[in-house]
């Protein structure tokens, strides 16, 4: 592709079946203590 | 769903329900946009006309739009309302616990959520065997999970550290008896910050939260004392010293700013002249009358602190001096999956406040209010119907996140923030709203500089 560059990123729909082992922190615990952010958390199994 | 914007000289494509990120040249990035509700025909017509390329270009444009929306990557539908729906209510086993230990603090600061630890309420230290009791609760009903997070938080936690020292002696010994993996906590403001503590965190607790406001004038204006005096050349020095012997081990300098430092990019930059690289800075949540909530005329002056704070990032990144800004942090290719991400925070369900009495909180902002007291320690939850409407808060719950491109990233944002703004849990704290999306477009656009890919077509 000449003019799209993708860049590698989780693929949301793959982890449908893949995720949802509720070991990942949760969110606002222990760090900024006044918004929820999922985004910027870690997963567990990746690990 | 796809959101494009520009950001220092990038066009940045997301495809929000695939998580899918491109950066694409000025043609393909009209391109993508008109694509998403025009025939390919008029999108090639219209980028022939408007950026002067042949018909032979267009067509390899749209085909390679095609091929990305047939991959998976572009234009995904959006398919996980019933995850979010269903992920919560399956399961009620807790995972966290923030236990309040210190229901007091050694510090008045005058903006505090926690009217000065006291949670408007009395002044208490948690027992020990209040802690242990805890502790247990945590273990009895954590079900399947084995990752359990314990955060010593308060008031002021270190003015009960004997008791915080023993919870983790205990928890590290009911941990081994259960199959369970303990992270410990610690948020502290820093006064009583000394060797014995910071070689006992260092041991033994997985993160700990330093708070500090930044420049001396900014943070003494809050943080102060009970005789009114500030605090910063109390705490400043024992916050090095902790940083220099914590090594690579997890910590955070945390900030808050307010309406009286909106230019809070000159904070970072204050906490890493002082040798901080992992920070965190929050917008302050209050009472819109009060003098320091922040303002929609502080909004524009805000969204370019946001911006020159990731030019900041790469700068510093180039130079070999990189540092953490916690909510720019995202792991593209190992972060939360689909679950996490419509579920949100967990509070009011697998994570939980516990008050020096034992008493159950949704979350430690929630501390203090009767109508959200969901039971104790010692019978468990009994709110249930509170619990449930915690469990059905989640990235498609309400009506104004449906067609937003950063659901996904912020799950429907943070319950407590909504309550205090909107009085309702399931409201929409939308001043948070702008603020959060901001930071995602500087946050994924930090990770694209930094990232050694070039952009198309530079």
């Amino acid at each position: 592709m000449t003019r799209i560059v993708t860049i590698e990123t989780r693929d949301l729909d793959k982890s449908v079946k893949e995720g949802g082992c509720g070991e990942c922190q949760t969110s606002c615990q222990s760090a900024c203590k006044t918004s929820c952010g999922v985004a910027n958390q870690a997963c567990e199994k990746a690990e | 769903m796809i959101h494009c914007y520009q950001f220092e000289g990038l066009n940045i494509v997301l495809d929000v329900f695939s998580g899918s990120i491109h950066m694409t040249d000025p043609v393909a990035f009209d391109m993508i946009q008109w694509y998403e509700t025009e025939p390919a025909e008029a999108v090639m017509a219209k980028a022939m006309e408007v950026h002067k390329i042949t018909r032979a270009d267009a067509e390899e444009c749209i085909a390679d739009i095609e091929k990305l929306k047939d991959e998976g990557k572009l234009y995904v539908p959006d398919k996980y309302a019933h995850l979010a729906r269903d992920y919560r209510k399956k399961r009620f086993s807790i995972k966290a616990l923030c236990l309040h230990v210190a229901h007091t603090c050694n510090l008045n600061c005058s903006y505090c959520f926690a009217s000065q630890g006291k949670y408007h309420g009395d002044r208490a230290l948690m027992s020990l065997e209040t802690g242990k009791k805890a502790i247990d609760f945590l273990i009895e009903n954590s079900g399947y999970h084995k990752n359990l997070d314990i955060d010593f938080f308060g008031g002021e936690p270190l003015m009960n550290w004997e008791v915080c020292k023993e919870l983790v002696k205990y928890g590290r010994e009911q941990e081994k008896l259960h199959g369970k993996n303990i992270r410990f906590t610690l948020t502290t403001n820093g006064v009583l910050l000394n060797d014995e503590v910071t070689e006992f965190c260092n041991k033994e607790m997985h993160n700990v939260v330093l708070s500090l406001d930044g420049r001396k004038d900014v943070n003494d204006r809050f943080r102060v004392d009970m005789a009114g005096n500030g605090s910063y050349d109390r705490i400043v020095p024992n916050f090095q010293k902790f940083v220099e012997k914590r090594g690579s081990k997890s910590y955070y300098m945390r900030g808050t700013f307010t309406h009286h430092n909106t230019d809070f990019v000159n904070d970072i930059k204050h906490m890493l002249d002082l040798g901080f690289t992992e920070l965190s800075m929050e917008p302050v949540v209050t009472d819109p009358s009060s003098p320091s909530a922040l303002t929609e005329e502080d909004l524009p002056v805000l969204f370019e602190q946001y911006e020159e704070l990731a030019r900041l990032m790469v700068k510093r990144y180039n130079e070999g001096k990189p540092f953490t800004f916690y909510h720019y942090m995202l792991d593209l290719t190992c972060g939360p999956c689909i679950y996490k991400r419509v579920a949100g925070c967990g509070s009011g369900t697998e994570y939980l406040a516990v008050t020096p009495w034992g008493d159950l909180y949704p979350c430690h902002q929630f501390v203090g209010d009767p109508n959200y007291k969901m039971g104790d320690i010692y019978t468990g939850v009994t709110a249930t119907e509170t619990r449930n409407k915690f469990a059905s808060c989640n990235a498609y719950s309400r009506p104004e996140c449906q067609d937003c491109w950063a659901k996904l990233y912020c799950s429907g944002g943070c319950a407590a923030n909504s309550y205090h703004a909107t009085g309702d849990i399931q409201g929409v704290y939308e001043y948070g709203c702008k603020l959060f999306k901001k930071r995602i477009e500087c946050a994924i656009g930090v990770k694209l500089l930094t990232s050694g890919i070039d952009q198309p077509g530079k």
